[in-house]
């Protein structure tokens, strides 16, 4: 990897104000994304900040009928939380299933989103959940928040504070991985929550989205067979030397049907 | 007396000499050591496929901080190219297309990763910032990245003097014999596959550390290498011109080689030269990017082939035609692999009675292509037990029934075939029916409908393989083209008080040599195996060697420490029959006992010991002092391993994932020294195979550019890839070496990719699947049954 200046800010306000400072400076929390792009030398930050001693941005609670989760939080935290378990039992497992034991006791969830890798877990989770994004500025819904591969609402400098989820009354998630990386190549994070059906697709295009026509389908008959002849538009999706796109769009159906059958 | 317990000789599952150290992170790699005064190199390599090399300007790399030197391939005038070790001569009887590989690239670079130019600094982050420093202007030239676009007409010429692109077109067997058998044929099967191109992927990545003593004039290599002596010789006489006596070649603990550690590569040209150049140490160590792009891949044939059968289903010819990929240069033993250790194959388990083959050997612009675990016997296994399940569909006979009518029985050997080999031993039956009982053959209908009935596509799949392996033949092999003889070397050295110190030309780069190898001297002398010690890997301590690879080490480097315990027991026995006052004829010996015959007088192993090198009453007119022998031992012939493989697998329809269910492998390796060295290593392999036939896929795109370059991309087999493996032996015994050994580290990976391809093709077979290319990957078998969905409506 490259030089760069190593910073550890105790609070938000502070890692705020390194990051505005220098266009060129990057948080780090878990590094699981940083780190690996820094050592190929694919990145050359000016600076790292190391938020991972801000208490502000820790912690799992429950507070009325949501579940906050601290940007912070890693993955196995959220894999064996309480909290989490009782209230959205499919985000506890997903959590559990993202890359491997050393990811999970690294990775956070705050990062994970902020990245908004299109073959990442959590984005699907938040979308399909209708969560809502805390920065350390404002309040971002999910919806407004992923906009396509590793790009998102947050302007330069705004930090992920905490991640706010609706509990929802049924959700589940079912994923195909990767052979080669285990990211995901098609997942499916489907809920309903105050009676609406949410139908989040991830890995399989090039950032998450919502799946409309199942969502409809779902609205009307809760079961796997609702979408189970829906086909995904190939067009748009993700095609390399994994799999087509017309793989993959077949996938979302496949993990739809799968994902709605772990929800019960 | 008996000193030893009979459970550390031969045949005993005595755990593993070398694993405390492994397994406590005590073993010693070449990044491990550190020399005083140690400096760093970093190699700029070329991002083009294919590109001529305008200039390179170094002077802001080398005005950067903590930058030693740079070098590019200009400074190396005087060196020679990285030699090949095995020269093939095309169907005319002239030699094939040889051309230069320089250590560094000069003039052009002709893979994404060739080297063209290195810098050496203080750090390793030094060296590498300069490497991005070093201003090449490279101009692009079109590239060819496989066989087929390589020969078409007009293609880019990977060397400007090689026409076509073609290092030769070889052949074997009897041309007019073959096309008139095809004329008597009551079937001819045809069938095109690729093998596919695979990276190696050592746990431990290359390295290399160049040392110059200026008092002495000896350079030191320390060096991932499965065959030090070897990259003594090829780098010290062809590259460097450094004298043997002036060059030390350590290769310390390996961590894996699977072929891919044999070959001499630039880098230890480079440390070594660049060493003598600076005066201070220079070490390299691949990161794994580099590994992908540098470390000779394996496989990547391209195969057509006709099989003639009479009516009664048995094999009358077999015509083959083969282009092989050699990538941009040839590696050391690249033309071999292609040629003598995979055509000479092709007559498999079976009586074919004539083969014929032609190869073309391609230039391409990608990673030079050589030998990786079996090196030409996989490609060959795969292509006849592909070829032997499609003519038993379009035949109507069994697939097991067709192999049955088509083995060589067990009276027929020695049995020579037509494609040059003398098989010595086997007993093909034997396996196959000890493999179809263990994997419960029989009941697979069952397990299929029961799979179908929870809406799985089972299928079940059987390989019956030979392979030639403990190498080889030095007259032989030499009159096919190899440069070197393929003998090796053990020095027996007994010291005063009876323990034993054994140096062998062989290399144990996980293979568990340490133990194995001292289990030989046990069983022979009768000393106890915390009393032997193995050591390899040092030009300076060895006398000589060739290596370890094609399964060789036990079946060669054993029989040499044979002929040399030999040579240490007929001496003992001089010893001990002047210390009894007995004829030496009379003087018995077992296991660690010297007994004068039908007497009850003995000595013991200790005492001819410490008389050897305390030689007060000794027929010292007669014998020399000590107890210490080499012998070097030429093999008569390959060793031929063999058996059968079977593999069951369950494919999900819906997403077209393939689990393997289960593996059974019933391998002849020949006496087995110990069980539990063998299960590992046809474990090792049938995981290597597993990879190949289902997941590995290296990719190169037309510009040339490697796809998979990372394992990001490149599906490795993981733990949870891979089903229980049931291993079994059942040995004949070599015939023609003193162990009766034949050799286990290559039969895993050579015998199942047919036997896993055979199981997914039928467990499509519904879907009129007749062939699936390797890797058969989730969404390959997908595509296949996606696209005949129409003509299934009923599913």
């Amino acid at each position: 990897m490259y030089d760069f200046e190593y910073h550890k800010p105790g609070s938000l306000a502070d890692a705020v104000k390194l990051l505005s400072a220098d266009p060129d400076a990057r948080p780090i929390s878990g590094g699981q994304t940083l780190l690996p792009a820094l050592k190929h030398r694919l990145n050359k930050p000016t600076s790292v900040v190391d938020l991972s001693g801000i208490a502000e941005l820790k912690g799992i609670k429950k507070e009325g009928n949501k579940l906050v989760i601290g940007a912070l939080a890693k993955h196995f935290e959220v894999a064996t939380s309480p909290e989490v378990k009782a209230a959205i039992p499919a985000l506890a497992q997903m959590a559990g299933t993202i890359g491997d034991t050393q990811v999970r006791n690294r990775g956070t969830i705050g990062g994970s989103v902020a990245n908004n890798d299109p073959a990442a877990d959590y984005p699907s989770a938040v979308l399909g959940l209708n969560a809502t994004i805390v920065t350390d500025k404002r309040r971002i819904a999910a919806d407004d928040f992923f906009q396509g591969m590793f790009t998102t609402a947050l302007e330069p400098g705004e930090l992920l504070v905490a991640i706010e989820f609706p509990i929802p009354e049924k959700a589940g998630y079912a994923k195909m991985r990767n052979p080669a990386s285990r990211y995901v190549m098609a997942g499916a994070f489907i809920a309903k929550t105050g009676g609406a059906v949410r139908v989040a697709i991830n890995g399989a295009g090039p950032g998450v989205f919502r799946q409309t026509e199942m969502e409809t389908a779902l609205a009307a008959n809760w079961s796997p067979d609702a979408v189970a002849n829906i086909k995904q538009d190939a067009d748009g999706l993700n095609s390399d030397i994994h799999g087509s796109a017309e793989y993959r769009a077949h996938l979302v159906t496949v993990m739809a049907k799968r994902a709605i059958a772990a929800a019960g | 007396m008996n000193v030893v317990t009979p459970f550390e000789g031969i045949g005993a599952s005595v755990k593993r000499k070398e694993d405390l150290r492994f397994l406590s992170g005590r073993g010693q790699y070449t990044d491990d050591i550190n020399r005083p005064g140690q400096t760093y190199a970093a190699i700029l390599r070329s991002p083009h496929a294919h590109a001529r090399i305008a200039s390179i300007d170094t002077a802001a790399a080398s005005a950067m901080p903590g930058v030693v030197a740079v070098f590019t391939g200009a400074d190396m005038p005087d060196l020679g190219g990285i030699p090949c070790g095995w020269q093939i001569h095309n169907k005319d009887g002239s030699p094939m297309a040889e051309p230069m590989h320089p250590v560094l690239a000069v003039g052009k670079a002709r893979f994404v990763g060739d080297a063209v130019a290195v810098v050496i600094g203080e750090t390793r982050a030094q060296a590498r910032d300069a490497a991005e420093a070093i201003a090449v202007e490279y101009e692009p030239l079109p590239a060819v990245a496989t066989t087929e676009a390589a020969l078409a007409p007009g293609a880019p010429l990977v060397h400007d003097g090689v026409a076509g692109n073609l290092c030769y077109d070889w052949h074997i067997g009897d041309r007019a014999v073959n096309e008139a058998a095809f004329t008597k044929a009551a079937k001819v099967v045809e069938l095109e596959l690729v093998n596919n191109r695979l990276v190696p992927n050592a746990m431990e990545p290359r390295a290399a550390i160049g040392d110059f003593d200026r008092t002495t004039d000896e350079y030191t290599l320390y060096t991932t290498s499965q065959n030090p002596h070897v990259i003594r010789l090829l780098m010290g006489a062809f590259v460097l011109h450094i004298p043997e006596h002036k060059l030390r070649v350590v290769a310390p603990d390996v961590g894996g080689g699977f072929g891919s550690k044999i070959f001499h590569y630039a880098e230890e040209a480079i440390v070594t030269w660049a060493a003598g150049k600076i005066g201070r140490p220079v070490k390299w160590t691949a990161e794994r990017t580099e590994s992908f792009i540098t470390d000779a891949h394996g496989r990547d044939h391209v195969t057509k082939a006709r099989l003639a059968l009479d009516a009664d289903g048995k094999f009358l010819a077999l015509h083959v035609h083969t282009l092989a990929n050699m990538g941009a240069y040839l590696s050391t033993f690249a033309t071999s692999v292609p040629t003598y250790l995979y055509a000479t194959l092709l007559a498999g388990v079976y009586t074919t009675p004539t083969v014929y083959a032609e190869v073309k050997a391609v230039f391409t612009n990608t990673v030079p292509v050589d030998a990786y675990r079996g090196a030409g016997r996989p490609e060959a296994t795969f292509l006849l037990e592909r070829l032997v399940d499609v003519a038993a569909a379009e035949t109507g006979i069994d697939r097991l029934e067709i192999r049955r009518r088509n083995f060589i029985p067990n009276d027929a050997f020695p049995y020579q075939t037509p494609v040059a080999l003398q098989y010595d031993s086997g007993d093909y039956t034997a396996t196959l029916e000890q493999a179809l009982k263990t994997a419960d053959w029989a009941g697979f209908e069952a397990r299929r409908a029961e799979a179908k009935a929870r809406g799985r596509l089972r299928g079940i799949g059987i390989s019956t393989y030979i392979e030639a392996c403990g190498i080889a033949p030095s007259a032989v092999v030499g009159s096919l083209g190899a440069r070197a003889g393929l003998y090796e070397v053990g020095t027996i050295r007994v010291h005063p008080t009876g323990s034993v110190t054994v140096l062998t030309g062989t290399h144990s780069h996980g293979q568990g040599h340490e133990t194995t190898l001292a289990q030989l001297v046990t069983d022979r002398l009768g000393v106890p195996l915390a009393q032997v010690d193995i050591v390899h890997g040092d030009t300076a301590k060895i006398p000589f060697g060739m290596g370890t690879y094609g399964s060789r080490s036990l079946a060669v480097g054993g029989s040499a420490m044979v002929k040399a315990m030999d040579k240490i027991v007929a001496k003992a026995r001089r010893i001990a029959a002047h210390l009894m006052e007995a004829s030496v004829e009379d003087v018995e010996f077992d296991r660690g006992t010297f007994r004068v015959a039908g007497t009850d007088k003995t000595k013991s192993w200790g005492e001819i010991a410490l008389t050897a090198y305390v030689p007060h009453n000794y027929p010292i007119e007669e014998l020399e002092p000590g107890l210490d022998e080499t012998a070097f031992y030429d093999p008569k012939n390959f060793t031929y391993p063999g058996g059968c493989h079977i593999c069951e697998v369950e494919i999900e329809p819906e997403t077209g994932i393939t689990t393997v269910i289960n593996f059974t492998a019933v391998d002849d390796v020949g006496r087995v020294i110990n069980p539990m060295i063998v299960e590992g290593q046809v474990q090792g392999g049938v995981a290597q195979g597993i990879g190949q036939a289902l997941l590995e896929s290296c990719v190169y795109d037309g510009e040339g550019q490697l796809v998979s370059a990372s394992f990001m991309d490149y599906q490795m087999p993981r733990a949870n890839d891979l089903p229980p493996v049931s291993v079994a032996t059942h040995t004949t015994l070599c015939t023609h070496n003193p162990l009766g050994v034949k050799g286990c580290g290559e039969v895993g990976a050579i015998g199942s990719p047919p036997a896993v391809i055979n199981a997914v093709v039928d467990a499509l077979k519904e879907y009129g699947v007749r062939h699936i290319e390797m890797p058969a990957t989730a969404a390959k078998i997908w595509g296949i049954i996606n696209a005949s969905r129409p003509a299934m409506a009923a599913e």
